[in-house]
């Protein structure tokens, strides 16, 4: 190994988007003809460092070099030249284009496309002996399933003749056999001298086919060690880190009666895949009910359908009454007026207007409230204003001033205006997603507070929140979520991270 | 209708779906890059006047054509600045483009020839004539044989009398523009600009993925787009008619953007949505109201047609029109 | 953070924006040989000088106020309605049958019954664009485009065919008989000892176009409905968090829009021709986006720009009487207000942001 030089390596690199820190000072060596992993939560800086390396995005500094020269990499031409190759996790091919015009896009010898046509076909069925990457040349991407579509990605960097190729969670849209599937090409290509880095939040995955692997947590490359050396159980320890848990101090819950409870429920997203499959669940009142797991598993489907925002189908109760989960009164004034309320996951895109007031903003939903009426026709914005002030100086938002736009709070107060409008309509059920991405330490304690709060005066508490130490501090029970199935519940105080991890990685039992 | 009538009107088809087609195409191109433009109108209607004003001045229609092409070019030059390096808004981009032509075209058009906003009558060398086809009827034989020429068509065989009203005796832009039907079409499916250019118009992160700029592909469409509206344009004032008149354009940018949606923005099926409409437009120009079968059919529905097939194909009953799926949007960088 | 503060979004872009389209303006006039300040001094005193001349102005203000209104609700709900020209055509459709087919004690009732039946038509013309965007996904830009060509053809036929008086070859209506005839400024005035001329249009149409205004302010800013509408245009994802149904919003707000359109049709078909005539709309439907952008979507914007269109109408007319500019400089100049406010919007704003955030680092 002392003769070669690594196929890549990262000297230092930094990358900043705005006050957010996406890549602290990352060094990472790969070795040729070797396949390296990158695991890490969502947000932990996978993309964003690959992204570097393809050219797509600047690093603020650091140095990279190719083979043991040192390269500059400003756009994603210079990656190719390089020999570079990358799947993206949304792939970006021209969906009404055959795989072949796909392959060549780009790519082309010269002006005309039939000769460029001719050889790539001639190519591609070469590579389909070569590493058993069959794919019709001439069917549509639009007519062929993500595997396949996969497949033509790993077509294209190939064709582009890169010796690296780097793969963005390229397991999560695939079913478990497409999966093996890749994973028997990935070997094949390592076997040919490829350098593959394969960024994936299942440990599976890397346990399976990586030869070493890094870890990486908030910005930061926590480690780096050879698979055959370690096990999922520390690299799940590695992944989620042991943290100073923010202990809520709450007493033990005392359950009522089931407040939601949810039968066979399955969620379409608009492409027709199907995201959540068949899920059961019942919250009782006075009870926490953290659901765990990676985002894009499920869980925010699961969130929008039962407040209304997607149709779904299934059974969901609600206080024993059942809710339309498509067409009339699936929507999200008639979930609030069942006594719902919803704590969405993305609070710029959903849970406020960015460009309205914040009193504005505190009616948001609830603008038919008769409270907030003067008359037939019209608003009655001074009591709503009133109103915002008060909530305002309950939960602490500041600057305490309702004429403030939503977009010039800071992301904490933001959070806590949405939590004051839904925590202050005193529902039987409250979703509450992600409820302090983004948000910070102070905010979060008091949003903590205020969520045992309302489950000590009765009501029945949803959480999905990708942050385990979040799931494990305020939940009375604790589901994992993976691929749109619940993987098991467990109770708060019988579990630990490692068992959490990997239940969210997929892996079930204690015996993996 | 006897059958010299059904070539007259087909005849007349042609010249006035020539301006539609080249337009059309003009529009086929940008929008398939994912730029969408209602200023058709505009640039055909800047090109018409520069042409018919530089023909009228330096006595040259081939001059006329470049200047209309340069007016054309610069009117696409500000659309692609507003929608490309700007990302702003692509329609209201087209609407203004559409009301500066209509004002700058006469504010010139008065200040350089005072004639209420129009260009003097273009003569001789200042206009396109036909081109006469070997062993056509045309106006050499009627001097020759001091017969009108309607006269001596009437007179020959019926396949003579296609040949020679029909196929014969255009300007030659009507042939260019039906000759840039398989050229677009080439160019399109064909060339490696073509295949670039589709794609940036569905999805331009993946050319972007690809190494190749989707700003400057989206810069060379709309360039193309304005090089075939002045075409258009000048073939309006210098052959179709004799000179620029205030607002000449008559809707027919609009009329070639529901073409061009008719065709659901492919070349063919654009040549024949644009015959399709210069029909209509030949009917009622000819006809007053049509009695079909003892239906009267009153002029204005000819007039609406096309805008209400084009409709009924934007609603999707039949066959939906899918535009370009990344038409209209400012392409941002994104992972 | 806001990038910079909210007077500098409401009233420094539109000024900048509009400097600019006048320097330009100014240009035009001098590369036609004529003086940019003269032109102006006879525009002010044109169209502001007189009583006739603010008669016009007023007159083509409160057509702009309405397709202005009608393009600003649209606005709000993120549609583009460039189909106000085609739904104030139908408005005036609607205006004619009011008043030649129902015999009218008084022109008060007139004013009800005519502008209920222009805004009902105007709705209808926007309803089907509207309701094919909410359900069948076909660009309301591209069908309100279309509507407008199929509402000329439409009036034409009418006027042509079914209304024209018999004996009559122009292709218009009857004249409207008396007891419909709205009461000018001059008649609105002089009891009150205001001379004001006779001869100008503007009329009582004014007051409902001021009071469309006030109304959609209320609408807008004040009712449940206008925080639907505003919170749909902002954030769809965020409508649908907050139980706002995108079709409903879709289809309200064109027909809101269409109606505005609609009732234009009270002051240039019933206020002034009094008959209606091909071509009545004369573009305004058109202005209107103009008068929407400068406006920035806000009633009173829009009435400030509708007045300021009026006057560039009024004072365009005048320049064509006594110069050699011809009114097309009107249309220049709504154009290069497009382009500015709305197109090239960027290209004002991003050196202002930039500006704005240098002042504020040099501040902390």
């Amino acid at each position: 190994m002392t003769g070669t030089s690594p196929a890549i390596e990262l000297r230092g690199i930094s990358k900043a988007f705005g006050p957010v820190q996406a890549n602290k000072d990352i060094s990472i060596r790969v070795m040729p003809g070797t396949i390296h992993g990158i695991i890490g939560e969502n947000g932990a800086g996978k993309s964003t460092l690959m992204s570097i390396l393809y050219g797509f995005y600047k690093a603020d500094a650091g140095e990279i070099f190719i083979n043991g020269k040192r390269t500059e990499i400003p756009d994603s031409q210079a990656a190719i030249a390089a020999g570079i190759g990358m799947v993206f996790q949304h792939f970006k091919l021209v969906e009404n284009f055959t795989v072949l015009e796909n392959v060549v896009l780009g790519a082309e010898d010269g002006r005309l496309l039939r000769p460029s046509l001719a050889k790539a076909r001639k190519i591609l069925g070469e590579l389909a002996v070569e590493y058993e990457l069959n794919v019709d040349p001439d069917s549509r991407i639009d007519r062929i399933g993500v595997g396949m579509q996969q497949r033509v990605e790993i077509l294209k960097a190939l064709y582009r003749q890169a010796d690296i190729l780097i793969l963005d969670e390229p397991t999560g849209v695939l079913t478990p056999a497409e999966a093996d599937q890749l994973f028997r090409i990935l070997d094949r290509l390592r076997a040919e001298g490829k350098t593959i880095i394969l960024i994936t939040h299942k440990l599976r995955e890397i346990m399976e086919i990586t030869d070493t692997v890094s870890v990486m947590r908030r910005g930061e490359m926590t480690a780096t060690v050879r698979t055959a050396g370690t096990g999922p159980d520390e690299l799940a320890e590695l992944m989620v880190g042991r943290k100073v848990l923010l202990r809520v101090d709450k007493a033990p819950a005392s359950p009522g009666k089931t407040v939601l409870e949810v039968q066979n429920l399955r969620v379409r997203d608009q492409q027709g895949v199907e995201r959540v499959k068949g899920i059961d669940l019942t919250v009782r009142a006075g009870e926490i009910l953290g659901v765990a797991g990676v985002a894009g598993n499920g869980q925010s489907e699961l969130l929008e359908v039962l407040g209304g925002m997607r149709p779904g189908a299934g059974t969901v109760m609600l206080n024993g009454v059942p809710l339309a989960l498509e067409g009339r009164g699936s929507d999200g004034q008639s979930r609030r007026a069942a006594g719902l309320a919803h704590v969405p996951e993305d609070r710029q895109r959903e849970g406020l207007i960015m460009e309205f007031h914040a009193w504005e903003n505190v009616a948001f939903g609830y603008h038919h409230d008769p409270a907030y009426q003067r008359n037939a026709m019209l608003m009655d914005n001074a009591a709503l204003r009133r109103d915002t002030q008060a909530k305002m100086e309950k939960f602490d938002v500041r600057p305490p001033d309702p004429w403030l736009t939503a977009r010039n709070f800071s992301g904490g107060n933001q959070q806590k205006i949405v939590v004051a409008r839904e925590i202050e309509r005193n529902p039987d059920l409250l979703l509450v997603g992600q409820p302090t991405r983004g948000v910070d330490i102070g905010a979060i304690e008091f949003i903590h507070r205020q969520i045992v709060a309302l489950r000590d005066q009765g009501a029945a508490i949803l959480l999905v929140s990708v942050e385990l130490d979040e799931i494990l501090s305020l939940s009375d029970r604790i589901a994992v979520i993976f691929d749109g199935r619940m993987m098991g519940e467990r109770l708060p105080a019988q579990t630990d991270e490692t068992e959490l991890g990997l239940l969210m990685a997929g892996v079930s039992g204690k015996a993996a | 209708m006897d059958f010299l009538t059904l070539i007259q009107v087909f005849d007349s088809t042609v010249r006035l779906s020539t301006p539609l087609l080249l337009a059309c195409l003009a529009g086929l191109f940008s929008e398939r890059a994912g730029i969408f433009d209602i200023g058709l109108e505009g640039k055909m209607l800047m090109a018409a006047f520069f042409s018919a004003a530089i023909a009228s001045v330096t006595g040259s229609v081939w001059l006329g054509l470049l200047a209309g092409i340069a007016a054309s070019m610069v009117l696409a030059g500000l659309h692609g600045l507003a929608s490309i390096t700007f990302r702003g808004n692509q329609l209201i981009s087209g609407v203004a483009i559409n009301f500066l032509a209509a004002g700058m075209t006469v504010l010139i058009a008065q200040d350089w020839f005072r004639q209420g906003g129009r260009t003097p009558s273009l003569i001789g060398g200042g206009r396109f004539g036909g081109l006469e086809f070997p062993g056509a009827i045309g106006p050499a034989d009627a001097e020759a044989t001091g017969r009108p020429v309607s006269e001596l068509i009437a007179g020959t065989n019926p396949l003579h009398q296609v040949y020679s009203d029909l196929i014969s005796g255009h300007s030659i832009l009507v042939y260019v523009a039906f000759l840039a039907v398989p050229a677009t079409w080439w160019v399109l499916f064909r060339t490696r600009f073509g295949l670039r250019l589709r794609a940036v118009g569905e999805n331009p992160a993946a050319v972007d993925t690809s190494g190749v700029s989707v700003v400057g592909l989206r810069y060379a469409a709309v360039a193309i787009c304005g090089l075939l509206c002045g075409i258009a344009g000048a073939y309006l004032a210098t052959a179709l008619q004799a000179g620029f008149v205030k607002d000449m354009t008559a809707g027919r940018g609009f009329i070639a953007l529901a073409a061009l949606i008719f065709a659901k923005w492919r070349p063919w099926q654009a040549m024949w949505a644009c015959l399709l409409f210069g029909f209509l437009q030949a009917i009622a120009l000819r006809y007053q109201n049509i009695d079909v079968g003892g239906v009267v059919i009153p002029v204005q529905v000819m007039d609406a047609l096309p805008y209400i097939l084009t409709v009924v194909i934007l609603a999707g009953f039949v066959g939906k029109a899918i535009p370009p799926r990344a038409g209209g949007e400012p392409y941002v960088k994104e992972r | 953070m806001d990038k910079m503060p909210k007077w500098a979004d409401v009233v420094l872009i539109p000024l900048i924006s509009l400097i600019l389209a006048a320097a330009l303006s100014a240009l035009v006039i001098l590369a036609i040989g004529e003086d940019p300040v003269a032109a102006v001094r006879l525009m002010v005193s044109g169209a502001l000088g007189s009583t006739y001349g603010w008669g016009y102005t007023l007159y083509y203000a409160t057509n702009f106020m309405f397709t202005g209104l009608a393009v600003a609700v649209a606005f709000h709900a993120r549609m583009f309605n460039i189909g106000g020209e085609g739904q104030a055509m139908l408005g005036g459709l609607g205006v004619a049958l009011m008043c030649l087919y129902v015999p009218w004690p008084h022109w008060t009732l007139a004013l009800i019954g005519a502008s209920t039946l222009a805004a009902l038509f105007g709705a209808a013309w926007a309803a089907i664009p509207a309701w094919l965007q909410a359900k069948r996904g076909s660009h309301i830009v591209i069908t309100t485009i279309m509507f407008n060509f199929i509402a000329s053809a439409v009036l034409n036929y009418v006027l042509v065919n079914l209304m024209r008086p018999q004996g009559s070859m122009d292709p218009a209506t009857a004249r409207f008989p008396e007891p419909v005839h709205l009461p000018t400024l001059h008649e609105l005035l002089a009891p009150i000892g205001i001379n004001f001329s006779k001869a100008a249009p503007a009329n009582v149409s004014l007051l409902v176009a001021v009071a469309a205004c006030v109304l959609v302010w209320l609408l807008i800013w004040r009712t449940r409905l206008g925080y639907e509408i505003r919170a749909y245009g902002h954030s769809e994802t965020g409508a649908l968090y907050a139980g706002i149904s995108p079709v409903r919003i879709t289809m309200i707000a064109m027909l809101i829009s269409g109606g505005l359109a609609g009732m234009m049709a009270i002051n240039n078909v019933m206020g002034e021709a009094e008959r209606l005539v091909l071509n009545a709309t004369e573009g305004a439907g058109f202005i209107g986006i103009a008068v929407a952008l400068m406006g920035r979507s806000h009633p009173f914007g829009v009435f400030l720009a509708a007045i300021l269109f009026g006057f560039l109408y009024q004072g365009g007319a005048e320049l064509a009487l006594w110069t050699s500019i011809p009114r097309e400089l009107i249309v220049v100049i709504q154009a290069l207000v497009i382009l500015f406010t709305g197109a090239l919007d960027n290209m004002v704003r991003m050196p202002l942001e930039k500006l704005f955030l240098s002042l504020r680092k040099g501040r902390a």
